[in-house]
């Protein structure tokens, strides 16, 4: 045995080569953008992972500063492109919040369907991409197809495919019509079957379970030191979820449950996930259910976009509507609003001096954080994993750069 | 909020000599210290059993431009056990602009400390890796400032590649270079 173990020592050293600096990305497939991640390698053996940041970099938040709260509304549909209106509902509340505006009950309605489905659209490309880097292709078409059906009922209530914009402060931009809301929810109905077929596919495939299962395992003590959220924290058994904790836009009212991993490896994240999108998928389909009736945009219209056939024939209503587009000043105050985004916790903070534009305007996003998971669980992992972790944490780069 | 802890937040926030910021918009519970007592307060809301604030959520920072201090710098912490939120100020002069890192108390404090260095300027004494990480390395400028101009400074200049371990910037290189003819 010792002789064994001496052998394997000195093969070990005369096989130590110097070690390689390998960069991956920015332009690399499984990056999800432009990430570029200095690998230092020993043979296969990544010994330092270092995430270069900053490609997609544009300033969000400076011009924040320079711009009427509204215009920076549609510049939150960039932040995480997979899934642009949850980050429009973020800054939303918080400027609700900074103002003190109440949002109708039918307007939350709309936006919890909204947010879920950015939640579906967002976690398809998720599970379509993580799958098809690790080899796995046929997921992928089955994960756009639905996707594809969902963005085409997107796409008649928002007027755009992706980069959908619907939110506005103190409500949404209109009601779902009865006909849309009808197949919209037999989508949802049926999206749950959808969710066994992408299992039948890949949780027990052996191919999968092999290069998933013990992989980048994260306890729930790293997970809160690193300050991850979402279904990263949640994977690592951690039930923590803005929407039960700290309900937004009426959450508590609707019956779903929050998926908790036990081990918080790649196996686990992409358990959580998948029963998150089965979760989405009842929650879209109760509140289209029990939609409330009433008014989509609350009627504060030193905050508030008047409605547009009143601002066409009415001089009050244009006056408003000129005065919140051009010199809409909020109350002076701070305030920190999060929600549960599919990354995991997004948090707009705001400054507000009574000006026009923000004093200041940050965006703790949550796909910045999850960055720094990339070190931890790649390094003494051999270089084919680095694609499995890459795939398992899930970002989106556009909101990691801001 | 929960009395017990807020009772405790108080006691501890007493000790450090941090007074408390009137409740913003959101109702957070608010404290603002200088900033030498501040990886105590830190330590002390990480460690006591009662308020277990484990998780640091965000760093950010403030340009007070005109103002004695200029820079104020913002921690959003939580508490998992709680479910609850606090948010800690401390500031530093344009001068000295210097507050202690956190890295060794909250590692999530990495990047959200280079960031905040990277836009502001503000420098954390004893964090490990002090680099920018949205900017070029190579970049003179803090943009968050409210002296930096909305259209940059210098926008002309050419910052080839971040990171720069396989694509050091030539000297005079053209602003958008042929595709591969930069790489050794």
């Amino acid at each position: 045995m010792t002789t064994q173990a001496t052998l394997s020592e000195a093969a070990d050293r005369d096989l130590h080569t110097e070690l390689m600096t390998l960069n991956m990305g920015p332009q690399h497939p499984s990056t999800h953008g432009v990430l570029q991640i200095q690998l230092t390698l020993d043979g296969e053996t990544v010994v330092d992972a270092e995430p270069v940041l900053g490609y997609l970099h544009r300033g969000k938040e400076k011009h924040a500063e320079h711009m009427p709260y509204l215009q920076w509304l549609p510049m939150m549909d960039r932040l995480d492109y997979l899934a642009p209106l949850q980050s429009e509902i973020a800054y939303s509340l918080a400027v609700e919040k900074l103002c003190g505006i109440e949002v109708p009950a039918k307007a939350q309605a709309i936006r919890v369907v909204l947010a879920e489905c950015m939640r579906l659209t967002s976690h398809l490309v998720w599970f379509a991409c993580s799958a098809l880097e690790i080899g796995a292709v046929t997921p992928f078409f089955l994960a756009f197809r639905e996707r594809e059906d969902l963005f085409d009922l997107l796409d008649e209530l928002t007027g755009l495919r992706t980069n959908q914009e619907f939110i506005r402060f103190g409500g949404v931009k209109g009601e779902i019509p009865a006909d849309l809301a009808r197949r919209l929810k037999a989508w949802a109905d049926r999206f749950g079957p959808c969710v066994d077929e992408y299992e039948l596919l890949l949780s027990g495939n052996r191919i999968w379970y092999d290069r998933a299962r013990g992989i980048a395992v994260l306890t729930t003590e790293q997970a809160i030191q690193l300050g991850l959220t979402g279904p990263n924290l949640r994977a690592s058994g951690h039930p923590m979820d803005l929407r039960k904790d700290e309900p937004y836009s009426g959450y508590e009212q609707y019956d779903f449950d929050v998926a908790v991993g036990t081990v918080g490896d790649v196996y686990d994240r992409y358990l959580v996930r998948l029963e998150e999108m089965r979760q989405a998928a009842r929650i879209i389909s109760q509140a289209l259910e029990g939609m409330p009736e009433g008014e989509h945009m609350a009627r504060d219209y030193r905050y508030v976009l008047p409605p547009k056939d009143r601002v066409y024939s009415s001089m009050e209503e244009l006056i408003y509507q000129f005065k919140v587009v051009t010199d809409m000043r909020p109350p002076k105050g701070e305030v920190y609003q999060a929600i549960e985004a599919t990354k995991g916790e997004l948090g707009i903070y705001l400054v507000s001096e009574g000006g026009t534009s923000p004093y200041r305007a940050h965006i703790r996003a949550p796909s910045f954080v999850n960055m720094m998971a990339i070190k931890p669980l790649c390094v003494g992992r051999p270089i084919a994993d680095v694609v499995a972790v890459i795939g398992s944490i899930d970002f989106v780069m556009g909101e990691c750069d801001r | 909020m929960n009395e017990v802890v807020l009772s405790r937040l108080k006691e501890l926030a007493s000790d450090a000599d941090a007074t408390a910021i009137d409740p913003a918009a959101d109702g957070l519970p608010a404290f603002r210290l200088e900033r030498e007592q501040l990886l105590g307060f830190m330590a002390d809301l990480r460690d006591d059993p009662v308020l277990c604030f484990t998780m640091l959520l965000d760093v950010t920072a403030l340009d007070w431009m005109g103002r004695e201090p200029r820079f104020e710098v913002v921690y959003h912490l939580y508490s998992v056990k709680h479910r609850q939120r606090l948010r800690v100020k401390t500031s530093c002069t344009e001068l000295d602009a210097r507050v202690p890192s956190l890295t060794g108390l909250f590692p999530a404090a990495n990047f959200h400390e280079r960031e905040t260095f990277d836009m502001f300027g503000v420098v954390f004494d004893g964090h490990p890796d002090l680099r920018r990480i949205m900017m070029p390395d190579e970049y003179e400028h803090h943009p968050l400032r409210k002296d930096f101009p909305m259209e940059g400074i210098e926008p002309e200049k050419v910052y080839l590649m971040k990171g720069g371990v396989m694509m050091p910037r030539p000297e005079g290189a053209e602003r958008y270079p042929g595709a591969g003819s930069q790489v050794p």
